[in-house]
């Protein structure tokens, strides 16, 4: 079974790299642009069939490494 | 006294944490990472570089080598951590030390020297200086942007934990002499016991005026007395 997590920043905490994204596409003209946040994304292999299984797998993955818990958060979505 | 400093793959200030702790007569031993035995140890210093190359978050992956476990149960125990720049960040993603090192607020890796203000002395790592001194420290990073949570700040602050802070050369703290954006313009902080000091300057930089200064002396020296 495949899973993909998405890591970004926390609302509150300030997204440097996500901004200058921003601010280079609105330059390009695209003023629809409303907010842009930048982060991570981790798509995993398991071997296993039972998806409550799998995701609980992953969750625990996050939370002990792949994830700062302070700073970011994470959503798990099954590919 | 016995040091003792653990060498990551990707670690490049090892070398002069050693050097600066033989000049000033620790009995150092280097421990490479995939070891399971710590040395007997009055002092472990995480050095500063690019553990695994950064890969993940800064620290991410060195916080769960062998070694590490070793360090953690030696922290509890009592022992002096010291974690310098890749160190700090180290020790913030094992959990010894509360927080979060961002990216810096530019963007930039910044490499220069910079003021810092002696807050708190009332601790091991710096007792042998005078509270508001001004030293003159190398920062050398790309996350030391210091982040926390408003209660911790609070604790950090009310408590003492916070040795070091940016400043300009006349010792006014503000956003202006701020290098990263550091919350408060910390530079280091303590754990509650007082036994584990992370930082983002480089103190082992600064002992010898013949190529910089020696503003980072002290630190050693009040760990020695």
């Amino acid at each position: 079974m495949k899973l993909a997590v998405i890591i970004t920043l926390k609302k509150d905490v300030l997204d440097p790299q996500g901004k200058v994204i921003e601010q280079t596409l609105q330059n390009m003209g695209i003023n629809s642009l409303k907010n842009l946040r930048q982060g991570k994304y981790i798509e995993i292999e398991l071997d296993e069939l039972d998806e409550k299984k799998a995701h609980s797998t992953v969750e625990n993955m996050c939370k002990k490494l792949l994830v700062n818990l302070i700073i970011e958060e994470y959503k798990i979505k099954k590919i | 006294m016995n040091s003792t400093v653990i060498v990551f793959p990707g670690s490049n200030c090892d070398r002069d944490v050693a050097t600066a702790l033989t000049k000033l007569q620790f009995k150092n031993k280097m421990v490479w990472h995939k070891d399971n035995n710590l040395p007997k140890s009055d002092l472990i210093v995480i050095p500063g570089g690019f553990s695994y190359g950064d890969y993940l978050r800064s620290g991410a992956i060195a916080a769960k080598s062998n070694i590490l476990k070793e360090v953690i149960r030696a922290a509890n125990s009592g022992c002096l951590i010291l974690g310098i720049c890749n160190g700090f960040q180290i020790l913030i993603e094992t959990g010894l030390l509360q927080g979060a090192l961002l990216r810096n607020r530019n963007l930039k890796f910044i490499s220069k020297d910079v003021y810092l203000k002696v807050i708190n002395n009332d601790n091991k790592f710096c007792k042998n200086y005078k509270k508001n001194n001004i030293i003159n420290l190398n920062i050398a990073h790309n996350e030391g942007n210091y982040f926390t949570q408003k209660d911790h700040l609070k604790e950090l602050e009310d408590n003492a934990l916070i040795p070091f802070k940016y400043c300009d050369k006349e010792g006014s703290i503000n956003d202006n002499n701020n290098p990263n954006g550091s919350i408060n313009n910390i530079a280091g902080i303590l754990n509650n016991k007082k036994n584990i000091l992370g930082m983002m300057p480089h103190p082992e930089r600064m002992i010898d005026s013949l190529i910089s200064n020696t503003d980072g002396i002290g630190l050693f020296n009040s760990i020695l007395n």
